[in-house]
């Protein structure tokens, strides 16, 4: 247990009212597109209307002649510099503006500069583009056909296929599928959505020629990173690029990677001398820019009589579209996708994923989650329950049955990866309780005779979060450690910089409650600042649920050496030895003699005043921390349903919660993550597609047609806890802001098959949109 | 491009007046022309309400207006809320039951809400969601947005609600 300090000071487990509100609540905050500069001009993007055409020429005088336009950027131009093209995330490229061919629809093809933004589009208007238009492939199980076109002619291989990787004992799992008594299997997809932030994507580049420095305001989840990639692509000195993440409004692994976007406002902001804002529209953000998911799995599960598992064989296509713009760790070509043997105890397993492009946008990125974790804890929380449905199981029980237990802890996977700790049973219980789990299906059985369609789904899953440890993770190579600075002031009150940046997570109060927690110096006297690559020491951003995992670590690391310094300051001023001090927060005091203290606001101020001989003028400190594993936060997830069976609307009747994500810095936002990440689950369940037609024209690529739930839609979420510590992390905290994107999607399917089993209905693909349940109803005889 | 146009109106109290195009959206000449930023916008088909403002006693979306429709009109925005220094119990409410998370979808929610709370003093949750459900929120799951208007509702029940003015858009 951590020691809880007062409210005054507090420290980790205080639900403090959060520092950023302030300016958000009165209109002040500063959002990219809320920059204003000098100067300065609009970029705005051409678009290719089609999925797959050959680009025969572009025509932009028309465009140069109206009064305002001050530049036209084509793929050709940018070929020049060497910059028509730009790496992925992960080992591929990318047009920045289309030379040769387009490969999906929207993507950029030239790029237009204005004085105003209603110019710029104007002129975008009459750039001329012709297109011969080529076949289309957006099926990816026709990707490796013999007769499908094949889209990428830049690479040497003449293939759609990307990848082919695999981990597991095929031969274990195989035996084990043949001794099997009981197999049962699914196949599910994880449908293509968008994490949809409610600020796009954008950025105002501003190149000062006399300085020869270039600011770049970025909607960024990682600007040390992007400043890193823009030195290393762009060729510019790396100390004359300052990225600025200012306020990010929202970013759930949409701002992770770099869009042409960005690189053509450098390019013109390079070549015009004058600040180049670009901000995408919604309809640009969901048509272009990182989509999530799109993976197409197949699960199988050999088990005994008693329903105890034996092996799990997983086997998935992975629909990447024109590029492999996937953000994911060099090591991990399919992400975390081999946490799909989730929270059971399964012998032997063998999971293989094969990527494939298609003429879609490119991307597949992290959307709320570590790394293709999502996909795995839907399919095995699917594929579980298929099972014990089969064995006329109760799901609760089997799951019981299946967990890894606690004295297993620290447990290796049969694919590789050691869980940190758990008690799995405890969150199931707990769940169960507040649900009133055995009324429920008492109610259930009565429903059933009447008619009617309830169900209840269980999602007990486990997460993998807060990426390094850097021997495994990286960006591009660049390792996934994180950073803390904590700078003292003689006052005592305190600065700290961190290379993680919130997009609405409240780093601002929580890294301030863990300098509390460490120090003693009130939360409310500690600035947290992120985002600024000139001031911030370098990390990796957030993502991947990784800020308390490895900033946070950072923060209490380097907390930790402002404390050892403060004790031989205290030393010096108490005139005792540091071995006769003990330390309770906020001050140290003499052994026995808790009157003869120091405070660490005096200790502060002694450290510019009063320097004792022989150290160092100042307090602060810096740590650069690389976990040494990921954390595994894990929980119980219930869903209860109710089916109108006229109109197959599915109305979510309760949904109880139940997280452990080791100690809690401030259960009051750990809470609201947990609402946030529910109802995007919530959205992937029962809303969120994005689809293409047979022409690869995008549906789904406005609001108008991209469903997000609105406050009607969304039901009131139950939440509880329980607490298993990460053992390895500082203090004990796991990072909780995926687990309720992660583990969610497969309560709510759960619940609307387990309301339909009785029918014979095993699996529903989501979104399950009331047309799918309704079609269900009709097969199976219930409505006419 | 056509003749610009004069707009005048009154924006959180103050007098305003610019040329603008005929074109240009109520949204881009409150950021833009006026400076006002924390009206934000979030999509392109008019769903999100980030740019929700409160004209002449009702809400709307100022990226479905043009400047030009709002001449001799009355707006307020999210920087109009607080009040000699004191905020609105709405934009206390948000900060007591942590009603934001990344603030983007914030001010349009706070526009919002106070129509509906000008009109439905003691809105039930079924009220207050839809009232807000043509304002998007990506980070909170609404729950905590319900309990901030609850919070304001209650907090305005204690002590005399601010009048609004009623009317129509021009």
């Amino acid at each position: 247990m951590i020691a809880k300090t007062s409210p005054e000071i507090g420290g980790m487990g205080h639900p403090l009212k959060r520092k950023e509100d302030s300016r958000f609540i009165q209109g002040k905050g500063n959002y990219v597109d809320d920059v204003q500069l000098p100067g300065m001009v609009y970029g705005q993007m051409v678009r290719s209307p089609y999925a797959h055409a050959r680009l025969k020429g572009i025509n932009s005088e028309a465009a140069k002649k109206l009064p305002g336009v001050l530049a036209v950027i084509t793929g050709e131009d940018l070929a020049k510099a060497n910059l028509a093209w730009m790496p992925t995330l992960f080992f591929d490229k990318q047009m920045v503006l289309a030379t040769g061919k387009v490969l999906f629809q929207a993507q950029e093809v030239a790029f237009v500069v204005a004085e105003d933004r209603y110019t710029a589009a104007d002129a975008a208007e009459l750039v001329e583009v012709e297109y011969e238009e080529l076949p289309v492939l957006i099926d990816p199980h026709k990707a490796t056909n013999p007769d499908a076109p094949i889209l990428r002619e830049d690479r040497e291989e003449k293939s759609n296929h990307i990848f082919h990787w695999e981990v597991g004992d095929k031969a274990a799992t195989e035996k084990a599928f043949q001794e099997a008594a009981v197999k049962a299997s699914v196949h599910a997809i994880s449908q293509r959505c968008h994490p949809a932030p409610l600020e796009t994507c954008g950025c105002v580049a501003d190149f000062n020629k006399a300085t020869g420095k270039l600011t770049i305001y970025l909607t960024s989840q990682a600007p040390h990173a992007h400043r890193t990639l823009f030195a290393l692509v762009g060729g510019i000195p790396e100390q004359n690029i300052r990225v600025v993440s200012p306020d990010i409004g929202g970013g759930f692994g949409n701002k992770v990677p770099i869009y042409p976007g960005y690189v053509c406002a450098v390019v013109a902001s390079l070549t015009l001398g004058v600040p180049v804002k670009w901000v995408e529209t919604r309809s640009e953000n969901l048509q272009s820019t990182g989509f999530a998911r799109d993976y197409h799995m197949t699960a199988e599960i050999a088990a005994d009589r008693d329903g105890k598992v034996k092996a799990l064989r997983v086997k998935t296509l992975a629909d990447h579209g024109a590029f492999n713009a996937a953000a994911q760790p060099t090591k991990f070509p399919a992400g975390l996708f081999s946490m799909c043997t989730g929270s059971y105890d399964f012998p032997a397993s063998f999971c293989e994923v094969d990527g494939v492009y298609t003429n879609k946008a490119p991307g597949g990125i992290a959307y709320r989650c570590s790394f293709r974790i999502t996909e795995a804890a839907y399919l095995i929380e699917r594929v579980t329950d298929i099972l014990a449905a089969q064995l006329t199981m109760d799901p609760a029980e089997f799951r019981r049955k299946n967990f890894i237990q606690p004295h297993q802890f620290p447990y290796k996977t049969p694919l590789g990866w050691t869980y940190d700790s758990g008690n799995y049973e405890g969150a199931l219980n707990k769940a169960l309780e507040m649900v009133g789990y055995k009324e429920l299906r008492k109610e259930q059985e009565e429903k059933r005779k009447k008619g009617e369609f309830m169900g209840i789904g269980i999602s007990s899953f486990t997460e993998a979060v807060g990426a390094g440890p850097a021997h495994s993770f990286d960006i591009a190579g660049i390792k996934m450690f994180d950073s803390a600075e904590i700078r003292i002031h003689p006052t005592g009150k305190a600065i700290c910089r961190m290379g993680t940046k919130s997009q609405g997570q409240g780093h601002e109060t929580t890294y301030a409650q863990i300098v509390a927690q460490e120090l003693g110096i009130p939360a409310l006297d500690v600035i947290i600042e992120e985002g600024d690559t000139d001031t911030a020491p370098y990390g990796l951003g957030t993502y991947a649920s990784r800020s308390t995992p490895t900033s946070g670590a950072a923060t209490a690391m380097a907390a930790r050496k402002i404390r050892e310094k403060a004790k031989k300051i205290a030393a010096f001023l108490l005139e005792c030895s540091e071995e006769d001090l003990e330390w309770e927060p906020g001050k140290f005091f003499v052994k026995g003699a808790p009157s003869k203290s120091k405070t660490i606001q005096e200790i502060a101020f002694a450290a510019y005043t009063n320097i004792p001989p022989g150290l160092e003028a100042g307090l602060e400190a810096v740590n650069y921390y690389d976990p040494p594993n990921l954390t595994f936060p894990f929980g119980t997830y219930i869903c209860v349903v109710d089916i109108d069976k006229g109109t197959g609307e599915v109305k979510v009747r309760r949904f109880v919660a139940v997280d452990d994500c080791g100690n809690v810095i401030n259960p009051m936002i750990v809470e609201g993550q947990i609402h946030g990440g529910l109802t995007e689950g919530l959205a992937i369940a029962f809303m969120q597609l994005i689809d293409y037609d047979e022409n690869g024209n995008v549906q789904g690529g406005s609001f108008m047609d991209y469903l997000i739930p609105t406050a009607v839609e969304t039901p009131h979420w139950e939440t509880g806890n329980t607490c298993t510590p990460s053992p390895h992390h500082p203090f004990g905290a796991k990072g909780v802001g995926e687990s309720p994107n992660v583990g969610s999607p497969a309560a709510f399917v759960n619940a609307v098959v387990d309301a339909l089993s009785h029918l014979g209905v095993k699996h529903i693909d989501m979104p399950i949109a009331p047309w799918k349940v309704w079609n269900v109803l009709k097969e199976k005889g219930v409505v006419t | 491009m056509a003749r610009k146009q004069t707009v005048h109106l009154k924006i959180n109290g103050r007098d305003r007046e610019a040329h603008v195009e005929p074109r240009l959206l109520l949204v881009h000449f409150i950021r833009e022309t006026l400076g006002l930023t924390g009206t934000h916008v979030g999509c392109d088909t008019s769903h999100c309400g980030a740019c929700t403002v409160v004209l002449n006693g009702k809400s709307v979306k100022s990226c479905t207006l043009f400047a030009v429709q709002v001449d001799g009109g009355e707006i307020l925005t999210v920087e109009g809320l607080i009040k000699d220094g004191q905020l609105h119990p709405l934009q206390e409410g948000f900060k007591e039951e942590h009603g934001l998370q990344c603030g983007f979808c914030t001010p349009g929610m706070l526009m919002s809400s106070y129509a509906l709370l000008s009109r439905n003093p003691h809105p039930s949750e079924e009220d207050i969601r839809w009232g807000i459900s043509g304002n998007l929120c990506r980070c909170t799951g609404y729950q905590n947005i319900v309990k901030a208007v609850q919070y304001a509702a209650g907090k305005s029940a204690q002590t005399t609600a601010r009048p609004v003015e009623q009317g129509v858009a021009k």
